[in-house]
């Protein structure tokens, strides 16, 4: 592995935007996040008790929007590395994710820097990530890291 | 339901009530499916061994969904979630138990709004804090 992962040219890209894509929210895959996840909270499960609740609906649960697909602009970096981890996140809150919305996603490359790990370098790549509704209501954003080794 | 705590009832430093995860290698690969990550390090040991690794392990995501269930726990039907921020500093693998828990470190009133800021962090048996955070959650009020 040589040992400039992060290039000029590859700096280049941070302020980068992607293609921003839509994701449709299905009840039941909002069920099967909470159960994978083996959160019994009855706002993420249960559509009567929901009702009864603060929405009058399921509501995701915080990381739900995990499940709506890689962001894309990592497979474009290029780095040259094979393994990847995840360093963390941040998200933010704003309004709730609900069966039936339809989801805005746009991803940004926030920052990408180099490292030098226990592994030898690593590349730090910061992604943030809006998610908005078909009202063009702003419901989450969410800042990621990822280690590129 | 959960218990309802309202901003006046909770001190800084008071602990968040803890929540006990078991994730097995069927969560692990429950959880690829249902959040689409197949990297093959969450449930294929082999793979997961030729990269260095003892075994497979608990996806960092799936981590911060513990953690996120340990916050929306604590904020009860009337509170809120408003910010989640998760490190990961080491790996941990299923078959381990991973304790959800965390700290009240701050509260305020902001723009109206009652604040409360918890520490958070999962911890194994070992007493191994291999993944933390922090969380900011809008509690109600008790009426006047």
């Amino acid at each position: 592995m040589s040992d400039k992962l992060v290039t000029e040219q590859t700096k280049k890209l941070i302020g980068l935007e992607s293609e921003p894509f839509m994701v449709e929210v299905e009840r039941g895959a909002i069920r099967r996040f909470a159960e994978a996840i083996g959160d019994p909270n009855p706002v993420f499960n249960d559509e009567r008790a929901a009702r009864k609740a603060r929405f009058g609906t399921m509501v995701a649960p915080p990381t739900f929007c995990r499940s709506f697909g890689a962001v894309p602009m990592l497979r474009e970096l290029n780095l040259g590395t094979h393994r990847v981890l995840d360093g963390g996140s941040e998200w933010e809150y704003f309004e709730p994710i609900r069966p039936g919305d339809r989801i805005t996603v746009v991803s940004r490359l926030a920052d990408i820097r180099e490292t030098k790990g226990r592994l030898g370098p690593m590349a730090l790549v910061v992604v943030e990530t809006s998610y908005t509704n078909q009202f063009g209501e702003l419901c989450v954003t969410q800042r990621s890291t990822s280690i590129h080794y | 339901m959960q218990q309802q705590f309202y901003y006046e009832d909770v001190e800084v430093g008071a602990e968040v009530p803890p929540v006990e995860k078991d994730p097995t290698t069927q969560q692990l690969v429950k959880y690829a499916g249902a959040s689409g990550d197949f990297y093959q390090i969450h449930y294929d040991k082999d793979y997961a061994q030729a990269n260095g690794l003892a075994g497979v392990i608990i996806h960092g995501a799936l981590k911060n969904a513990f953690l996120g269930q340990l916050a929306t726990d604590f904020a009860g039907e009337h509170g809120r979630l408003r910010k989640l921020s998760v490190q990961y500093r080491g790996m941990d693998q299923p078959g381990e138990k991973l304790i959800a828990k965390g700290r009240v470190s701050r509260k305020a009133v902001e723009g109206g709004e009652h604040i409360v800021e918890c520490e958070i962090w999962l911890e194994n048996t070992k007493g191994d804090k291999n993944t933390t955070g922090t969380a900011v959650i809008v509690l109600p009020a008790r009426p006047g």
